[in-house]
């Protein structure tokens, strides 16, 4: 028995260890883009526009595009990928086309997402002539985001317990009043944890966007919000690079004198954008949950 | 529930009416025309910030200047898919580009230098040297009169105007074995700036302290020495258009030519104007003068 | 007799027609499939997409599937002593299996470890540290992982492991550090999956924790923690941008793990723009990218049987 005690000790101990290693490198991981990106930080960084080639440029236009961007492939992806995941666990029979959907939706999870990138150039760029804009990038995201979401909002549903569906056919509520009403709001929490972690590598996404929203960034005039004009915020036929597009462009073919500046201050940008999304969104998904279940 | 349907039905209703003000009131001078250019990454500062300058004087245009690639570009403007096509290379030298309709229109000469790590210990090499470098006959600085260091190359991709550029004229047409491939000048200079032993290339504009210029037969890279030829190392960089250049397209490549852009843009992103040149060079390589500076 | 009649008749209008309920049932099943359906055009379309580039390698332009497979050399530009375009993607296909396995055994007991700790020894700390740092991880992107690969670890393993730094070792430090978050949280979800009873049926027994975690949690949860790391090893063989940025990119069979070395993704992503549609060159680049969609859709296969097998048991 002694054995078995000492056993455990050690045992327990190392896996404190491998914990603390793990968040050991993940913190020093965080620690290294914010220290190196934060004396960047400014007022002027955060709202001036880039400039091409001479210093001082900023990223406030990028920043917007991103957000923007973010929010429009949302309001496509969310909405289908709910209904799909809905359709696939509560609806579809469990047979060989279920499976082989679900097999397909994966697939196309773990394409490099250059790949759904030029798909989108020649697809919505070229041949529906959306030209590089918003609206190309928001549907080349969506497409690139639909397999993610759909497989975790498929499994925010798998963890509501079967006795709540039962429940609520029991008392004669139909298949889809159970899942509007008693299904969704438990799944809520877990649902908006997968929009997240979907929305930050949405957010942090590259590649798909090179070819579709494209790499350049006109100056944006903020005062006009009437979304038919071509310089204004709200225009979704407009070019826009967004952040992380911008970090790629300027370290690869950046000229200006301080552009390793601008990338590790970009960089920590993004960093803490995801970070106060995560909180944003864990706030909200605590309150949405209480008065969905409690009321 | 129906006061409930009431409110929605209202704010549908001014959502949509904020539509059609919005769309009645659109600023109806940007309306006008647009065109779009694609294409090399290198050159894209370049005609982006001349697009800037263009649309900022003629209200009413827009010039949507986006990277993609050499590749890219000429496909799409093979295909006539964008108006302008930006390329590092003669249309004629990339792979797969079969079209007869393509017009060339050179906007600025690249110099392109050998960079080397700064503690390789060699200043000098002359082309035979390069070429054994570059082809791996040649494995250590030592044999070539520097520091006892294995010798790290660095390509671009396949494909790339640079190397094109540098296999062409660096190495007389020899090709690179295999090697590291990076597909950004950007990238290229890092690397060579943080690994002990590395050698590649990248355009005159790249060049910082971080690395060292390499002189090649004695001849320094400098701009001067291409003017005259005396560093052959250089390529023009093209706009391509389908066909004779019409409306905005013409108007505004005509601008990018003139010395507005080729005596300030140009110069301040580290090109030469072809302007400047005291010779003209073909695709074949085939050199003439030209009588110095027009 | 007649009034009767109708009210019978209205009566049995009324039970057979629709109840409100069951209307928006249908509703509500109509508006889901067709997102489903939505979901699968999609796919089916990129997958087209892709495979009708990719086989126009083979169709088009008559290289054969052997060669491509078994090729070393890959130029697609340039044609051997045979006439024949070198396209040998053998070395890309061996560097992208390298990395991923290597960073999967890595990452593996990392994750796990991790994982046990999270649900099994110290949920408070779990829940309060390790899972919001391990969902931020998620969201940084791959750029900046490449960045920090470059700066730091490309250095790192020139120092320690010799070398020019880029290579398959760098790669997988990286991969490392991108797929931990994912297997972690997986496999935590597979713990998480384990009856109680089963731990305190072994506590009960007189078990110590690691002896009940050992060859209780752990055995139960197997099937989870296998899929959790197929998963992982499934978005290392598809990550571009980070891994490009410090192996390499020279497609060269690797002989060492600090030589440098490509991968599938990291090829396709450096040549694509410099290529022109339609050439040998572009159509070489997509059957990359075809063999990465057939390589996802194994491993797909692989997850699935283990869940199988997991659920007879």
């Amino acid at each position: 028995m002694h054995k078995a005690k000492l056993q455990n000790k050690i045992a327990i101990g190392s896996l404190y260890g491998i914990s603390g290693l793990v968040v050991l490198i993940l913190v020093a991981l965080l620690g290294y883009i914010l220290v190196s990106g934060l004396p960047q930080l400014s007022w002027h960084f955060l709202t001036a526009p880039a400039k091409a080639f001479l210093k001082g440029g900023g990223v406030g236009v990028q920043l917007f595009n991103s957000f923007y961007l973010l929010i429009l492939a949302m309001l496509i992806s969310f909405p289908i990928a709910l209904g799909a995941a809905i359709y696939l666990y509560e609806y579809a029979k469990d047979n060989w086309v279920t499976s082989a959907v679900r097999t397909a939706i994966e697939i196309l999870s773990s394409l490099p997402s250059v790949v759904v990138g030029l798909f989108g150039f020649l697809f919505f760029v070229v041949k529906l002539r959306l030209g590089f804009s918003i609206l190309s990038g928001a549907f080349a995201l969506t497409f690139f985001n639909l397999p993610l979401l759909t497989r975790s909002i498929e499994d925010s549903l798998r963890t509501v317990s079967e006795n709540q569906r039962e429940g609520g056919l029991a008392l004669g509520l139909s298949r889809w009043e159970t899942v509007n009403k008693i299904i969704l709001p438990a799944a809520v929490p877990s649902i908006l944890t997968g929009v997240i972690l979907s929305a930050g590598r949405v957010f942090g996404e590259a590649a798909a966007l090179i070819y579709t929203a494209g790499q350049s960034a006109p100056a944006l005039n903020f005062a006009d919000w009437n979304p038919f004009n071509i310089s204004s915020p709200l225009n979704p036929m407009r070019p826009a690079e967004t952040l992380a597009v911008h970090i790629w462009k300027i370290n690869s073919e950046g000229i200006m004198p301080d552009a390793k500046a601008i990338s590790s201050g970009s960089s920590a940008v993004l960093v803490i954008a995801i970070l106060l999304f995560n909180f944003a969104a864990r706030y909200l998904g605590k309150r949405l949950y209480k008065r969905l279940t409690s009321a | 529930m129906t006061k409930k349907r009431w409110f929605q039905g209202i704010g549908l209703i001014l959502l949509v009416a904020l539509g059609v003000f919005a769309y009645q009131t659109r600023q109806v001078s940007h309306a006008g025309q647009s065109i779009t250019a694609v294409g090399s990454t290198a050159l894209q500062p370049l005609v982006e910030a001349a697009g800037e300058q263009y649309t900022g004087e003629h209200l009413g245009t827009f010039i949507n200047v986006q990277g993609g690639g050499t590749g890219t570009g000429l496909s799409q403007i093979q295909e006539g898919a964008v108006q302008i096509g930006n390329s590092d290379l003669f249309a004629s030298e990339q792979k797969g580009i079969t079209s007869k309709q393509l017009v060339d229109h050179r906007v600025a000469v690249v110099g392109i230098t050998p960079i080397v790590n700064r503690k390789n210990g060699v200043q000098n090499l002359t082309t035979q040297q390069l070429t054994a470098v570059f082809t791996g006959q040649v494995t250590n600085w030592k044999q070539v009169g520097g520091a006892d260091r294995p010798i790290v190359i660095i390509n671009r991709a396949q494909g790339s105007g640079t190397r094109a550029t540098f296999e062409k004229f660096g190495m007389n047409g020899h090709r690179s074995r295999t090697a590291q491939e990076q597909d950004s000048s950007g990238m290229v200079r890092q690397i060579v700036a943080t690994t002990p032993g590395a050698i590649s290339y990248v355009a005159f504009s790249y060049v910082d302290k971080t690395v060292d210029a390499l002189h090649l037969n004695g001849v320094a890279p400098t701009e001067a020495n291409v003017i005259d030829n005396h560093w052959k190392i250089w390529s023009y960089e093209h706009l391509y258009t389908n066909g004779q250049p019409t409306g905005l397209t013409k108007d505004f490549i005509a601008y990018v030519e003139s010395p507005a852009i080729q005596k300030t843009l140009v110069r301040q992103l580290g090109y030469l104007s072809p302007d400047q040149m005291h010779i003209e060079r073909d695709v074949t390589g085939k050199v003439t003068q030209i009588g110095g500076a027009r | 007799m007649k009034e009767q009649s109708t009210s019978v008749a209205s009566l049995e209008r009324q039970l057979k027609k629709h109840s409100k309920a069951a209307k928006l049932e249908v509703w509500g099943r109509v508006v889901s499939f067709s997102a489903l359906v939505l979901i699968v055009a999609v796919v089916v379309a990129i997958i087209g997409f892709v495979a009708s580039k990719g086989i126009a390698t083979f169709t088009t332009n008559h290289v054969s599937l052997w060669d491509f497979l078994t090729g070393k050399n890959w130029n697609p530009g340039i044609k051997d002593a045979h006439g024949k375009p070198e396209v040998g993607a053998l070395s890309m296909i061996v560097g992208s299996f390298l990395i991923t396995i290597l960073s999967a055994l890595i990452a593996t007991p990392f994750a796990i470890g991790t994982a046990v700790f999270m649900n099994e020894i110290s949920p408070n700390r779990g829940a309060k540290i390790l899972r919001p740092v391990t969902e931020l991880l998620v969201g940084i992107p791959s750029v900046v992982y490449g960045f920090i690969g470059l700066s730091v670890v490309v250095p790192f393993t020139r120092s320690v492991f010799g070398g020019s730094g880029f290579g398959i070792l760098s790669g997988t430090f990286v991969l490392f550090v991108m797929v931990l978050p994912t297997v972690t949280s997986m496999s935590a979800d597979a713990l998480r999956a384990v009856p109680r009873f089963y731990r305190e049926a072994s506590l009960a027994l007189g078990a110590t924790q690691w002896q009940t975690i050992y060859k209780v949690v752990l055995r139960a949860a197997t099937p989870g923690l296998m899929t959790a790391v197929v998963f992982g090893m499934a978005r290392a063989f598809g990550e571009a941008l980070a891994v490009q940025m410090v192996i390499g990119n020279a497609a060269l069979m690797p002989h060492s793990l600090v030589d440098p070395a490509a991968t599938l993704t990291s090829v396709l992503t450096t040549g694509i723009g410099n290529t022109v549609m339609g050439s040998l060159q572009n159509n070489a680049l997509w059957s990359l990218a075809l063999v990465l969609l057939l390589m996802s859709l194994v491993f797909n296969l692989i997850v699935r049987l283990i869940g199988r097998k997991g659920r007879l048991q």
